[in-house]
């Protein structure tokens, strides 16, 4: 864990240091999968063109492709570089995004399928890459071929030695050829059907790369095309090896890792990692999450806590007893348990004057009731600390970002919560009207939430481009929102001062407190 | 400022594409060392049986349901397929493999590779496809293997034997 922890803060620190130039959105390194999807399409899009011009025969398969690099260079070789460097970024982007995502430790409970989907799809991708290779036909398909053969022979599953059809040019025909033009369609398909039911357990996949990023891909990828054109080396010849060739060490390591072990030995190593990848989830430990409840007296089946779902554990079922016909049910091994959901739901307003809040959709260890009940203590500690002034704030902070603990003094109070999406907005509201002049909100960093979209969906809300919105009424001014993470207190102490400079030059909010007896009884008993 | 954060992301993909470009061709891989030449052998044949076919005593056939009453009965299990290869007096592959099948019956494979200093060789290969006895066929050749070059030893049936190709 120890390795994981300081892979996972070179990991937050690099993206930090990367957000200057390329703004949170844009930063490659927090769209490691976007840019794998980007990589993906770069790489169909190139491989129809080449194949085009491939010819799929032995005798035609290298000289379609040396022609088009040379005679076409200026489009069809830089189309073939383009490929070439995008697999390669493919894998390199892959692989990183593995890396971070179990250095973050996002591979437990609701994340297990997503991690244990991604496992085939590294061999997926590899599969791919290696029989593209092999379309090339030249030495280095050569010895990647009958490497690969050698290494499925010590299984002992094929009735002859696979390698045996890459010995003599007797044993290479067309329909082999055929094959590997199949298998290098084929395993891309599946390898995206596979990225498609990876991302499944994911609300709102970011699968679509931001446009700065995709201009910044393709530059540096063009880039690479004309400063070193891919290039074949010589011609299959079963009677020739050369002493060395050019090796792609991101796509066809396991070559030289086979010649340095053995065929049982790679195939321990890998099977190994393999096994270890898929069994990383159940070996992992920690506190399980308590799941969201779903109050049926008070749902009405709107979808708002569906289509917020960060983990897609929020199911709309059909309920021919509701009014609307539908109705919502918790997926109870997806849900991460961060609020999101509660935060969306249109009954999920302290403005209702029930005395036992209930809301449709719900966090039994942190409910809505609960939340109204700590907001109107900590308004009554600050009406009463300083009844004649202004520039009292309430701070609403996300417990995984900058600690609002130190903020707190008499003319600020602070509630915390799981993730700031767990908010709803009337709870900003209800706070202006109760006493507090104005209304800090502490989301984690832009891209590090906790639980991908708390502060994205808060900003919506607020911004009033996604339900429930925070009311027009409200007056923007005494409201701010910071993204700020642990270690960046003094920026966030320095944000409630401006606030609360802006507010004591404000003439006092022109809202009606809300007409509920309970907040005046709190008032007094606090 | 647009201008400077362009040319900051400029600067930080340039080592990115640097990487990608470099790992896709370096470091050179050698296969086998410079200088060396490459032995394959590949060998598919189905070895003779391990006991020769008999003639069934009229009892014996009397006691067998009348639609399976062959005259001969012939085992169907095969020998072991031995394969050696001698290079310059020493041997340097020597396997014994059984025959594919859940009864032996079927064909025997085997495919080893082998680097050799290039230059002149002399090499013989010999196989038993028997159940017992001595080598029952072989080949002998002295062959120059250039740096790189691969020599490709088979057993072809229908040519009689051992079939060396490049080299």
């Amino acid at each position: 864990m120890a390795a994981a922890n300081a892979i996972d803060r070179a990991f937050v620190a690099a993206e930090r240091w990367l957000d200057a130039p390329f703004g949170a959105r844009a930063n490659p390194l927090r769209n490691l999968g976007t840019l794998a999807f980007l990589l993906f399409w770069v790489l169909a899009a190139s491989g129809i063109y080449l194949f085009i011009y491939f010819d799929t025969s032995v005798e035609g398969a290298y000289a379609s492709i040396e022609a088009l690099s040379v005679e076409q260079w200026w489009l069809g070789g830089i189309v073939r570089s383009l490929h070439r460097y995008a697999a390669d970024a493919f894998v390199a982007a892959t692989l990183l995004h593995l890396l971070r995502e179990w250095a973050a430790g996002r591979f437990r409970r609701f994340r297990r399928f997503s991690w244990i989907s991604g496992v085939p799809l590294l061999w997926l991708m590899y599969a791919s890459g290696i029989v593209g290779y092999w379309l090339v036909w030249d030495a280095r398909a050569q010895i990647s071929a009958l490497a690969t053969a050698e290494w499925f022979d010590v299984l002992g599953v094929t009735a002859e030695p696979m390698a045996r059809n890459f010995l003599g040019a007797e044993s290479v025909g067309d329909r082999l050829f055929s094959l590997f033009v199949f298998l290098h369609i084929g395993l891309p398909l599946a390898l995206l059907a596979g990225m498609w039911i990876h991302v499944q357990r994911i609300g709102q996949p970011r699968t679509v790369a931001p446009r700065a990023l995709v201009g910044a891909t393709l530059g540096m990828l063009l880039g690479a095309a004309l400063l070193h054109p891919a290039a074949s080396q010589a011609p299959w010849d079963p009677l020739h090896l050369p002493s060395e060739i050019e090796l792609d060490w991101l796509m066809l390591f396991v070559h030289p890792l086979m010649a340095a072990t053995s065929p049982a030995l790679l195939w321990l190593i890998v099977g190994g990692a393999t096994l270890t990848l898929v069994a990383l989830p159940a070996l992992a430990r920690g506190a399980k999450p308590v799941p969201a409840v779903v109050d049926p007296a008070n749902c009405n089946g709107c979808a708002r806590c569906t289509v917020d779902c960060p983990y897609q554990a929020v199911l709309l079922i059909p309920a021919p007893n509701v009014r609307t016909g539908r109705q919502v049910e918790i997926m109870a091994e997806r849900c991460a348990a961060c609020g999101l959901c509660a935060g969306a739901c249109p009954s999920s307003t302290p403005f209702r004057s029930t005395e036992a809040l209930a809301a449709g959709i719900d966090m039994p260890d942190a409910s809505v009731q609960q939340q109204r009940l700590r907001l109107e203590a900590a308004l009554a500690r600050i009406v009463n600390d300083s009844p004649a002034q202004t520039g009292r704030i309430i701070v609403f902070a996300c417990a995984a970002a900058a600690n609002a603990a130190r903020l707190e003094d008499a003319r600020t109070a602070r509630l915390d919560m799981r993730c700031i999406g767990m908010l709803p907005p009337s709870f900003i509201e209800y706070a202006l009207r109760a006493g507090a002049d104005g209304a800090l909100l502490v989301a984690c960093r832009a891209g590090e939430c906790a639980y991908r979209l708390g502060a994205e969906l808060t900003a919506q809300r607020l911004a009033g481009t996604r339900q429930p919105i925070l009311r027009k009424s409200v007056p923007r001014e005494r409201l701010r929102m910071v993204e700020l993470a642990a270690g960046e207190e003094a920026d966030l102490a320095a944000a409630r001062d401006a606030l609360r400079a802006a507010l004591e030059a404000m003439a006092p909010a022109p809202l009606q407190p809300p007409k509920r007896e309970r907040l005046g009884r709190a008032h007094a008993e606090a | 400022m647009a201008f400077l954060r362009l040319a900051a992301q400029l600067l930080l993909y340039l080592p990115l594409m640097a990487l990608i470009g470099t790992f896709s061709t370096s470091p050179r891989f050698e296969l086998i060392p410079p200088g060396d030449a490459l032995v394959r052998i590949s060998i598919i044949h189905a070895a003779q049986r391990k006991q020769e076919c008999r003639k069934r005593t009229p009892e014996e056939l009397a006691k067998l349901p009348p639609n399976m009453r062959a005259t001969l009965d012939c085992p169907r299990e095969r020998a072991p397929l031995s394969v050696e290869l001698e290079v310059d007096g020493a041997v340097v592959f020597r396997r014994t493999v059984p025959p594919a099948g859940l009864r032996h019956d079927g064909a025997a494979s085997l495919y080893h590779r082998l680097p050799v200093a290039a230059g002149r060789h002399r090499v013989v290969a010999r196989m038993r496809d028997r159940a017992d006895g001595p080598f029952n066929y072989q080949r002998a050749e002295t062959l120059e293997l250039a740096p790189g070059a691969q020599l490709l030893i088979d057993f072809v049936a229908a040519k009689g034997g051992f079939d060396f190709r490049g080299g």
